[in-house]
């Protein structure tokens, strides 16, 4: 959060970013309510009953068809809104392919939630960190005010003509979405300013007929992939660059593509994605006033994966650890993975340990923060252990 | 930074008293934060909120376990829930009940202060839904938020008939234990 305005509010997470939304104007939303993403949708549907928003809100059977749904209105140029979480994106995953594929520039705030079986409604990001190869953009952020921002860069970012790429805005399910704080409420006349109309290059027009997303033999298939990915690498200067813009317009920044806290003579640097940057920033303050050099990078952009902004952040730390919400069952976990990746290659060289915490909403303390950072000093002198469960509770296994 | 727990069941406004009190505090100019401990919502259950008071920007979102402040709205929680978990010996507890703070048996070294909210609020709302009235208690018990403040925020919540009658509810409480 940036410093107090006048123009702050104490209001609920999710408000707040059906507030921006509004703000962004969509032409069409469409979305199927689930916890804990219901409160955006309900927020948006009174918006544009009560004629505050004039968009035409279309409810549907399920996830899968308010995506389906919105295929159609983008193709046909229309600004188009979803949210959705957890099972909801998972009943999704046919349709996520088909927009990234049919290059349809959506937004989602996806509400990050735990997956199914067992039943669990509480936070992680299981959700959004499996659907990272599905050719989405996505953006994670800290608190609500960043939730606001990034969901009007989103579009900018999404709609640009050399970009034409649909986004997630991950934020933490309940702790972002049910919380109450203080947030400046975006301007809607400065946000038109920002975000002007949506000028699509290509729509369905039966005067000019064309087809999307129709079929592609052996023959091209492969050139479609490799201009979704040249997209998504133009992404990284784009992202970076309307940060940047957001930045002058508003005066908020909290990086482009990735952020850092304490990081520059940081030893030990912590490397994470979503709310849990808050809790760690108070950690590395308290055992910073110990004399202990620890830091933080936050990765804003998971996709693209911003390979040389990591390098360049972390080059002169002597180990890394790396939290995240989510696990890659049979292998690691999602940021871990990609980060060691980015690295081999380079002639960097430092100790990267990963855990995953806070599956299922289980909560992450001070205290976990600190016990990860006595670990990586562990790690620094050899690495014992690659990856672990925090607090896995031994007694009930 | 000041934080407060509350206490409550499912339908008794734990999580709009804990909103409360983070508007009021930033009514105040004091930072604030509040939010629910995530459960599956039924009527009638156990259920907890937060809300965290600072004069800087609060970042942390990890629970509450050490609380300043415990808010209790209804004393058969104590049967079921270890209210003072955590509290510190320097903080206060307020609870809703009609018995003397003796018969409670709180485990703590906190200051234990009692008001029958819910006698208030039948009296001026003829409902028994105590959060306002808690709230007042709140207010008048730590003097960490300003009555002005919170009444304002109560307001805003609740308009017309209903918004003056709780704060004639939130008055009368905070006289009570001021």
């Amino acid at each position: 959060m940036s410093e107090k305005t006048a123009n702050m509010k104490v209001v609920e997470g999710s408000y707040a970013v059906a507030h921006a939304v509004m703000c962004c104007r969509p032409d069409v939303i469409s979305a199927y309510p689930i916890t804990p993403q219901t409160h955006i949708v309900e927020n948006l549907s009174q918006m544009v009953a009560d004629g505050e928003l004039d968009s035409e809100f279309l409810t549907v059977d399920s996830e899968f068809s308010a995506l389906s749904v919105l295929i159609g209105s983008s193709a046909c140029g229309a600004r188009s809104y979803s949210s959705t979480t957890s099972q909801g994106l998972a009943l999704m995953y046919e349709v996520l392919y088909n927009v990234s594929g049919m290059r349809l520039p959506i937004v989602m705030n996806v509400a990050n939630r735990a997956l199914g079986a067992p039943l669990n409604i509480w936070n992680d990001q299981q959700d959004s960190v499996g659907a990272r190869d599905v050719g989405w953009l996505q953006i994670y952020v800290e608190d609500v005010q960043e939730a606001v921002d990034a969901t009007l860069q989103a579009y900018k970012i999404a709609e640009d003509a050399e970009i034409r790429t649909p986004i997630m805005v991950c934020m933490d399910g309940f702790i972002l979405t049910h919380v109450y704080e203080p947030v400046e409420l975006l301007d809607k006349e400065k946000a038109r300013e920002f975000l002007p109309a949506y000028q699509p290059a290509d729509i369905l027009d039966p005067a000019h007929p064309k087809t999307f997303g129709a079929f592609a033999d052996p023959s091209t298939y492969t050139e479609f992939r490799y201009q979704q990915f040249e997209a998504q690498l133009k992404a990284l200067d784009k992202i970076e660059k309307v940060a940047r813009e957001f930045e002058e317009t508003f005066g908020r920044y909290y990086g482009g593509l990735i952020d850092s806290y304490q990081a520059e003579d940081a030893e030990i640097v912590i490397v994470t994605l979503g709310s849990v940057i808050g809790t760690i920033k108070d950690a590395i303050d308290a055992m910073r006033s110990e004399g202990k050099k620890v830091g933080l990078v936050k990765v804003r952009s998971y996709r693209p994966f911003p390979v040389q902004a990591l390098r360049k952040a972390l080059k002169d730390a002597s180990v890394i650890a790396v939290i995240e919400k989510d696990v890659a069952i049979g292998s690691e976990a999602g940021l871990v993975t990609d980060l060691k990746a980015a690295f081999y290659n380079s002639n960097i060289r430092i100790p990267i340990i990963g855990f995953t915490a806070g599956l299922g909403g289980r909560d992450i303390t001070v205290k976990d923060i600190r016990k990860i950072v006595d670990k990586a000093e562990t790690a620094r002198k050899g690495i014992e252990f690659e990856f672990e469960f925090l607090n896995l509770r031994m007694e009930i296994l | 930074m000041k934080e407060i727990r509350l206490h409550g069941r499912g339908g008794q406004g734990s999580v709009t008293a804990a909103e409360m009190i983070a508007v009021a505090a930033f009514e105040d100019k004091r930072f604030s934060q509040a939010f629910p401990a995530f459960g599956v919502e039924r009527r009638g259950a156990p259920v907890m909120a937060f809300a965290r008071i600072a004069d800087q920007p609060i970042r942390i979102r990890s629970q509450i376990y050490e609380p300043d402040y415990v808010i209790v709205q209804d004393v058969t929680l104590l049967d079921v829930v270890d209210v003072a978990a955590g509290l510190k010996p320097t903080g206060k507890i307020i609870i809703n009940t009609d018995r003397p703070r003796e018969a409670l048996k709180l485990k703590t070294d906190a200051k234990v202060i009692t008001i029958d909210a819910t006698k208030i609020a039948m009296e001026i709302l003829k409902r028994p839904i105590v959060n306002t009235t808690m709230l007042g208690a709140f207010c008048g018990a730590c003097k960490e938020v300003g009555l002005e403040s919170m009444n304002k925020a109560i307001s805003e919540r609740f308009k017309g008939e209903l918004g003056k009658k709780n704060l004639l509810a939130i008055k009368a409480a905070f006289e009570r234990v001021s």
